[in-house]
C-alpha cells in the first residue's frame, strides 16, 4: 500500500515536471506577451507581469500585417481543403464502389503517391510555375497541395465500407453518379471527412517550406511566413508585440485542438499513416 | 447521350469521377518526381537557358564536399537523438498517464492534453517563442541558470550545443504524437492478460511491465518508431526559423540544405541531388511503414 502510493507520487510528478517542459514556451510567450517593454528587457527570472499591457496585441493588429497573414492563411488553408475534397471525393468513390478498367491502376499510382514527400517535388513544380509566371499568386500556394493521395486513400477505405445495395438502390431513384457521390456518399463521410480536415488544416496553416519558395510578395504571406517577415523586420525591440503576433497566429488552431480535442487527435495521429 | 451505349456512357462517368484527381497527380506529383530525378545529372540552374549533362558529379559532390556531408551527418545526428528520446518518453509518459487513468482520470486528461499541445500548434510561432526561452542574456533559461548559479550559454548560436537543442525541441514537439498512439496500444491490451500475470505471480511493476505491456505494445513500437524517423527527417521549420543551418552550418540539414542550393542559390542541379538522397532516405523508411502497418494488429 505505502509502495503503491509512492510509486504513484513519484510518477505524477516526473509527469508534472514533464508537462511544466512543454508548457514552458507557451508560458513564456504568453508571459512576454502581456508584458511592459522595461518588464521585458530585465534580466531577473520573473514568470507573470507585473500588469497585463494590451498594448502588445494593439500594435500587432493594427500596425503590423498580422491580419493580413491570417487572411492569406484562411484563404490558402481553405482552398487547398475544398480543391482536394473536390477532387478526392469523386475518385475514391470510383475506386470504392465502381469496376472499371484501369481501376487498379489508378489505386497504384494512389499507393505510389503516397511515397512521394512534397519537398521532393518542390524544385520541379518551382520551376514550371516560374515558367507559367503564377509565382507569387494564391494559386501557387494551393494548387501544388490540389492531389492529395492520403485523402483518396482515406476516403476510400471509407467509401468501401458502405454497402453496394445503398448506391443501386439511389441508382433505381435515378440519380447520376455525381449526384450519389455528393449528395449520399459524402455526408456519410462526414467522420472521415473531418479527421482529413483536421489533418490538412493543421498541415497547411503550419507549413513554412512551400510558402518561403512559392512566394517572395510580404502580401501573400501565410501565418508562419508572415511571422518571420515580422521577426526579421523587428531589430529586437519589439519582442512583447511580436509574441502577441506568435500568440494571436497559433492560437486558432490551439483554440480548435482544446474545444475538440478527440477529433484533433484522431485525424493528427490519422495523418502519421501519410508517408 | 442517349446515343451511346451503356459502356460507353459507364466508361465517361468513371472518366469524370477518377480524371480530374488521376490528372493533378500525374501532374503536380509523378511528372515532377521524374524531372527532378533527371535534373539531379545535369547543372542546371534556374533561369539558366541550357543546361548540361555531367552525371553523378552532384552526388560526387554532395558526400565528397565538407559541406555536404556535413548536412548528411548532422540529419543523421539528429535523428538518431530525436527517435529514442521522443519514442522513450512518449511510452513513459503514456504508461504514467494510462496508470494515473485509474485514480484520478481528470488529471490525467488534462496532463494529456497538455502533452498533445505542441502537435497542434504552429511550430514557426512556437520556435520564436522558443528563441526568447533560449534568448541569451532574456530567456527564462539562462536568467534561471545564472541565478542558479550555472554558466549561461549560447543554445542557438554555439557550434557545439545548437544541434542538441533543436533536437530537443524536435523532441518536444513530437512526444505528444506518440504518446497518443502508445495511449492507443495500452487501452487495447485485454485486461485478462494482467490478470493471468496475476496468478502467475507476474502483476506488479517490472515483471508486469516486461511478460504483458512491452511485448503487446511491439507493432505499435515498431510503427511509431518509423513515423517519429520520417519526421525527423523532415525537420525544416527549425532550422530556418532558429538557425538557418548556421553558424557555419553546424546545424545545417537535408531538407535546409536542399531549400538553400536551390531556392537561395538556385542551383537546380545540385538541389535535386540532395532532393533524390533525402527521398531514397524516405523511401526506406516508408516502405518498412507500410508493411508494418500491414501486419499491425488493428487495435483502433
Amino acid at each position: 500500500m505505502i509502495r503503491s502510493f509512492f510509486s504513484r507520487a513519484v510518477s505524477t510528478l516526473l509527469l508534472f515536471a514533464g508537462a511544466a517542459v512543454i508548457l514552458l514556451p507557451f508560458v513564456w510567450m504568453l508571459s512576454l506577451a502581456f508584458k511592459p517593454r522595461d518588464e521585458i528587457f530585465s534580466s531577473r527570472v520573473q514568470l507573470l507581469p507585473s500588469r497585463l499591457e494590451w498594448n502588445n496585441f494593439v500594435v500587432a493588429l493594427t500596425e503590423t500585417d498580422v491580419p493580413l497573414f491570417l487572411w492569406n492563411g484562411f484563404v490558402v488553408v481553405g482552398g487547398i481543403l475544398a480543391f482536394q475534397i473536390l477532387f478526392a471525393v469523386p475518385c475514391s468513390y470510383a475506386l470504392a464502389q465502381r469496376r472499371f478498367r484501369g481501376r487498379t491502376f489508378v489505386f497504384g499510382l494512389v499507393l505510389a503517391a503516397l511515397l512521394v514527400p512534397f519537398h521532393v517535388t518542390a524544385i520541379p513544380i518551382f520551376l514550371g510555375f516560374a515558367k507559367a509566371g503564377i509565382l507569387n499568386s494564391y494559386g501557387a500556394l494551393i494548387l501544388p497541395f490540389v492531389p492529395t493521395a492520403f485523402g483518396i486513400f482515406l476516403f476510400r477505405q471509407f467509401f468501401s465500407q458502405l454497402p453496394p445495395d445503398l448506391f443501386d438502390a439511389a441508382r433505381v431513384d435515378g440519380l447520376s453518379e455525381t449526384a450519389i457521390v455528393w449528395r449520399i456518399a459524402f455526408p456519410l463521410a462526414l467522420p472521415a471527412a473531418t479527421a482529413f480536415a483536421i489533418f490538412s488544416i493543421t498541415a497547411h496553416w503550419n507549413d513554412l517550406f512551400w510558402p518561403l519558395i512559392a512566394t517572395t510578395d510580404p502580401h501573400l504571406a501565410t501565418p508562419p511566413r508572415g511571422i518571420l517577415y515580422f521577426r526579421d523586420q523587428e531589430s529586437g525591440d519589439d519582442v512583447g508585440p511580436l509574441m502577441a503576433a506568435a500568440l494571436i497566429i497559433t492560437a486558432p488552431l490551439v483554440i480548435a485542438f482544446l474545444l475538440a480535442q478527440r477529433k484533433f487527435t484522431q485525424g493528427l495521429a490519422a495523418g502519421g499513416l501519410k508517408g | 447521350m442517349r446515343r451511346l451505349s451503356i459502356a460507353r456512357r459507364e466508361a465517361l462517368t468513371d472518366l469524370w469521377l477518377a480524371g480530374p484527381a488521376t490528372t493533378v497527380m500525374l501532374l503536380f506529383v509523378f511528372v515532377p518526381v521524374v524531372i527532378v530525378a533527371v535534373l539531379s545529372f545535369t547543372d542546371y540552374q534556374f533561369g539558366a537557358g541550357s543546361f548540361a549533362w555531367i552525371g553523378l558529379d552532384n552526388y560526387a559532390r554532395l558526400f565528397g564536399s565538407t559541406l555536404g556531408q556535413r548536412a548528411i551527418a548532422n540529419t543523421l545526428t539528429y535523428v538518431a537523438i530525436v527517435i529514442p528520446l521522443s519514442v522513450g518518453f512518449g511510452l513513459a509518459v503514456a504508461l504514467g498517464l494510462h496508470r494515473m487513468m485509474a485514480w484520478a482520470p481528470w488529471l490525467s486528461h488534462t496532463l494529456r492534453t497538455i502533452y498533445f499541445l505542441p502537435v497542434a500548434a504552429t511550430l514557426v510561432a512556437m520556435s520564436v517563442a522558443w528563441q526568447m526561452v533560449l534568448h541569451p542574456s532574456l530567456g527564462v533559461v539562462n536568467q534561471t541558470l545564472a541565478s542558479l548559479g550555472g554558466t549561461p550559454q549560447d543554445w542557438l548560436s554555439d557550434r557545439g550545443l545548437v544541434l542538441y537543442t533543436l533536437a530537443a525541441i524536435g523532441i518536444w514537439q513530437t512526444v505528444g504524437y506518440n504518446m497518443v498512439l502508445f495511449l492507443a496500444g495500452l487501452v487495447a491490451i485485454p485486461p485478462e492478460l494482467y490478470d493471468a500475470a496475476d496468478v502467475d505471480g507476474a502483476g506488479h511493476g517490472w515483471s508486469r511491465f516486461s511478460t504483458v505491456t512491452w511485448p503487446m505494445l511491439g507493432p505499435t513500437t515498431l510503427f511509431v518508431l518509423v513515423v517519429t524517423a520520417t519526421n525527423a527527417f523532415r525537420v525544416f521549420e527549425t532550422v530556418a526559423t532558429l538557425t538557418r543551418g548556421g553558424p557555419a552550418f553546424a546545424s545545417d540539414t537535408l531538407v535546409y540544405a536542399l531549400y538553400r542550393e536551390g531556392f537561395v542559390y538556385f542551383k537546380a542541379g545540385y538541389a535535386s541531388a540532395i532532393t533524390m538522397v533525402f527521398f531514397a532516405f524516405l523511401l526506406v523508411l516508408t516502405l518498412a511503414q507500410f508493411r508494418i502497418v500491414e501486419k499491425r494488429v488493428h487495435y483502433r
